[in-house]
Formats: structure tokens, sequence, C-alpha cells
């Protein structure tokens, strides 16, 4: 907190002394993926949804939507087995429904391994989707490696939480 | 020699001139003994005007940054000359250098400069080395570092990297998340910054062509991540691989006819070569492993990869040839268990990397033919080294305060400093190659 302070005061005073500190042309962006923000804080509660669906004998998305993982490990823990057996299900029932695997690692190592690890993350959990019938062109995988954190410290209780596969469907 | 002995915090301010974008420091961290005594005599410049870069400074600024000189302190000059026929050299003995610099520079009548400088051995009473310069305002800095280089290669025997560049990434963070990353590159010194390419998204592994030419670079600019190819000077930029999955860590070969690179379009992350004529693709690895980071060998007929094949990262080497693989693969690190990014020094006989000792990751150095093993910094979240050219120097990311910085030290890790901007991250250096002479 106290280092997002600084930074901040820093910012002021470098946008008050330079105008922005930059001089490069707007960039020619705006094509990112819908759904690459979200993530562990940002899930969206749908238990409102689900008593009303019920009724309809709709099931909702399951809540838990982040898998973590073990340093430098792509093993899927047993707590996060029936996670994502609850997501297959439901992809499974909804076939129209894309989801995109985001997988993360934590700030130990270097960039290039952890995008590698990342992907490797992703695809753990990919092939258990797959396992349990949900179709391979549901599913997006894209790895960040250790690029966006979700916590920002330097101990493991930081990189516990950045260590993971988020679950982000499409257009939510 | 004693100057530089205990040294710990040595701070320059590098101002930046013109549209200021950030501001450079240098802390050296660790000073080196036997640094070479040097008196450096401050330019002589007969206008009434300033002159618009501080050549002298820039001079003494490099060699002291390369941690192999112990310029005088201005104050303990005992004279100021800026010709030959002014030294006298019984003076300089006195007071214990070996060498002198001095120089003049005059604005002539087409507004260019002329910039002259002498090198003395003030033991023997003779010059080593002696130019004069024509130049531009724009390249009085270029011009010091030119200087720089040829008092480096005079007295140290290999070429000075004065006159290079570095490549390297920073982050800003604006309002909450949004971030703001740049791919920069600026004067080896850190002047002159320039941001090339800008995004919201990460960009990360800069990778200069041998030319100079060009960077390559990964890119989520399409939310994913995508390699690229600029051109530095017209910035005009070439998606250069964009498969289902990773397309990552380039590295181009020393002639320039491939780029190696991390593909995982046929399963998981591979090592592939392209060939840049052809643009044909040669898968090298095949592992269910992860396989990245590939560097290559100055001969071109080797790479170093990274491979968790052997249950944790460690580096692995394969014969290429042509830009295929030959199928010779060799383990090549036993130390510890996390090895990783190597980077090959440019004679081809050391390996940098990433290596980890109780949880903390350091820049260490192999020797290729002894296997010799040294760790050579002591920060901790220590990534990405580069060689310089001349082989002197590697240049690393790292952590200071919490914030990403760039740190350069010594092969023999004897000396050590700290380049920090004052904003945000900075991270993935990358030294280019030499200019043309």
């Amino acid at each position: 907190m106290r280092r997002l302070v600084n930074l901040l005061i820093i910012f002021g005073l470098i946008f008050a002394l330079t105008g922005c500190g930059s001089t490069t042309k707007k960039d020619d962006e705006g094509t990112s993926v819908a759904a690459t923000e979200g993530g562990a804080e940002g899930e969206i509660k749908l238990d409102g949804e689900s008593t009303e669906g019920g009724a309809t004998g709709e099931v909702s998305i399951p809540e838990k939507r982040v898998i973590y993982f073990e340093f430098d490990s792509s093993n899927i823990q047993s707590d996060f087995q029936e996670v994502i057996t609850a997501h297959a299900a439901y992809l499974a029932a909804h076939p129209d429904t894309t989801i995109v695997l985001e997988g993360h690692a934590d700030e130990r190592g270097t960039r290039e391994y952890n995008i590698a690890l990342g992907e490797r993350r992703a695809r753990a959990v990919q092939q258990l989707l797959t396992l349990q019938g949900v179709v391979e062109k549901q599913i997006q995988v894209i790895s960040f490696g250790e690029e966006r954190p979700v916590a920002m410290g330097h101990d493991e209780s930081a990189w516990s939480l950045n260590r993971r596969v988020e679950i982000l469907y499409s257009g939510q | 020699m004693k100057l530089l002995n205990k040294i710990l915090i040595v701070v320059f301010i590098l101002s930046m001139q013109g549209s200021v974008q950030a501001t450079l420091t240098i802390h050296i961290t660790e000073g080196v003994e036997g640094a070479l005594p040097i008196a450096i005599v401050p330019f002589a410049w007969e206008s009434k005007e300033k002159l618009p870069e501080d050549v002298t400074e820039v001079i003494r600024s490099d060699l002291i940054r390369s941690g192999r000189f112990a310029p005088l302190p201005e104050a303990d000059l005992i004279s100021r000359p800026h010709e030959g026929r002014q030294v006298n050299f019984a003076d300089w003995r006195a007071l214990n250098v070996d060498n002198l610099v001095i120089g003049k520079v005059e604005q002539l009548k087409d507004k260019s400069y002329r910039v002259q400088f002498q090198l003395f051995d003030v033991i023997k009473g003779s010059q080593i080395s002696g130019y004069s310069f024509k130049t531009s305002e724009n390249n009085l800095r270029r011009t010091a570092h030119r200087i720089s280089d040829i008092i480096y290669e005079a007295l140290m025997g290999i070429r000075g990297a004065f006159d290079t560049e570095l490549a390297y990434i920073t982050v800003r963070t604006i309002h909450g998340d949004q971030k703001i990353y740049n791919l920069a590159i600026a004067d080896a010194d850190g002047h002159n910054e320039k941001i090339i390419f800008k995004s919201a998204q990460p960009v990360l592994s800069p990778t200069w062509s041998p030319d100079g030419r060009h960077i390559a670079y990964v890119a989520y600019s399409r939310g994913r991540p995508e390699l690229y190819v600029q051109n530095v000077s017209t910035r005009r930029t070439k998606r250069i691989s964009g498969h289902q999955g990773l397309n990552n860590a380039p590295a181009w070969s020393p002639s320039g006819k491939y780029l190696a690179m991390t593909l995982s379009k046929d399963g998981n992350s591979e090592i592939y070569i392209l060939d840049l004529a052809g643009n044909k693709l040669n898968r090298i690895t095949n592992n269910y492993a992860i396989d990245t980071e590939p560097t290559w060998f100055p001969d071109e007929k080797g790479l170093i990869f990274t491979s968790d094949r052997g249950g944790n990262p460690q580096l692995y080497q394969i014969a290429v040839s042509g830009g295929k693989s030959k199928g010779d693969l060799k383990r090549l690190t036993y130390e510890g268990t996390y090895n990783a990014r190597a980077t090959i020094s440019p004679d081809g006989k050391k390996i940098a990397m990433v290596h980890r000792v109780e949880g903390r990751f350091h820049i260490a150095v192999m020797d290729v033919n002894t296997e010799h093993f040294t760790i050579l910094t002591e920060s901790n979240l220590d990534e990405s080294p580069s060689f310089a050219p001349n082989g002197s120097m590697i240049i690393f990311a790292t952590e200071h305060e919490g914030r990403g910085v760039l740190s350069a030290v010594s092969v023999d890790g004897s000396y050590r400093q700290r380049l920090s901007f004052q904003e945000g991250d900075v991270r993935e250096p990358a030294w280019s190659p030499f200019k043309s002479r």
C-alpha cells in the first residue's frame, strides 16, 4: 500500500512536470479480449439467479472460478478437482458457452518460463474439462505468466494467490 | 585506487535534456580495487555560450561506470592543459596517475563542432592516442562516448561499449490496476530515452537484431502473446508470429538469418527456428516438458534453452545447423534446482543465467569449457541478464525498494551498479550490438 502511494506521488509529480512524460504516438490497439479483466476479486455472484433459475431447471455458472497451484507446478490439487468438475458439467450442458482459461504464475523465476508455466497450468485445467465432456472449441487458453498478478506483495501469501488459472466465461 | 576501494555509494544525477521522460540515477554499489587512476582535464571551450553537452563529464561518467577507471577529482587537477605542448608530465606523475586525457571543443563557422582529444601515458611521457572529430550538436554526446571507447580500448585492450544502446521495458501503473507498458531504447548511459512502442497490454522479451536495426519482442496487443519485429529508426512494425498459443522468447541468430522462438501450436511449449528469408519454420525440440528461452551460440551451431524435462528448470544445449536441429542434446547445468534464461557472451565462452539459491534468484555465470560456476549478484529476483557487446559487463533486472530497476555487474562480479529510473518499473534490459565504426 505504501508502495502504491509512493508510486502515485511519483507519477503525479512526473505528470505535473512533464505533461505525461511521453512523446509517443497513440497506440493502435483496442482489440483486446473482452474477458481479460475480473478474476479472483471480480467474480460475479449469481446466487439470486441460481434460485430463480432452479425452477426452470437451469444450472448457474459455478461460483469458484480460480484454480490455485503450487510453485513451479501445474498439478491440479484435489481441492480443485471438484471445482473443475462443476465447470465441466455446466459447459457440457451449455455447448454454446465458451470460456477463456487464463494461466498465471508468481513473480519468482524468469518471465518467459513463467509464461510457459502459466500455459501448462491452463492446459492442465483444459484437459480435465475435455475429459469430462467439454468440447475443445469451447475453451481458449491464454497465459500471462507473471505479468498480471492479483496480489502485489513479495511473500508466499501474495505468491499463492498469483499462481492460478482463471476461468473466464465469455460475455461476462 | 583507494578512491574506489570502499566507496559504496556514488550518486550521479544525470540530467535529461529536451523533452524530459525520465531521470536515470546510477548508484555504484560495489567499487573495484585496482581501478586505473586517470586524470581527465576539462576540455577547453572558448565561448561565452554554454557547451550544449558537457563532453568531459560524459567521458568521465563513462569511464567510472565501466568500473575499470578511477578518474581524479576535478579539484585535484594540478594544471589544465588542453594541448600536448602544455603538458608537464612530472606534475601528473606526482599525482600518481598513469594516464592523462586532455582536449578541446570548438564551434566551427557552419555551427558544427570540432572535438579534439589526446590520451597520454604519464609514466613514459608519450601520447597513446589522439583524434579530432567534426560533429553536430545532436551528436556531441555520441562523440564523447566514442572518445570513451577509444580510451578504454587503448588502455584495456578490448573495445569499449559506451557508444551502444539499451532496449528495455518500462511499466507504469495509472489509475488503479491499469498499466502502461513501454518498449524503450536509450543510450547505454540511460540518456536519450525513446519510447518506440506503447501498449496497455503486456510487452516483453525485447531482443536486438545483430545489425542493431530491429528489435523483436512479445506483445499482447491482440489479447495473447504474439511476436513482432520493429525497425528502430522507422518504427515500422510487423507481426512475425501469431500462431495459436505461445509466440514467445524471440532470439535472433548471430547472422540475422534466423529467429529462434517458443511456440505451443503443436500442444506444448517447444523451441522452433524461423528462417526469416524463406519464412520456413523448423521444430527443434519435442518433449512434453516446458522448453523455452532459446539463445544462440555465436557460431550459430547451437542453442541453449530452458527445459524442466528433468523435473525442474535447467539449461540444455542442442546442436543446430542451417536452422535445423542436429538432435545432439546435452544438459548443461546441475547446480541447484533452478537455472533458466541463459544468454551467451559474445566470445561464446561464458553462459549467464538466472539461478536460484535458498529461494532467492541471482545472476550466475558458467564457463563453457571448465564448467566453473559463479554467482555474480547478491540482490533478489534478479533476471534477464544481457552481456555488453564487449563482454565486460552484464546488465540485468532486479528489485530495489519494491521497484523494478536495472543493475549491471562486471563479469567477474567485482563491480556492481544500479541504474534506477524515477518512474515505474524497469525490466528486461537488452544491450545492443556494437554500432558499425
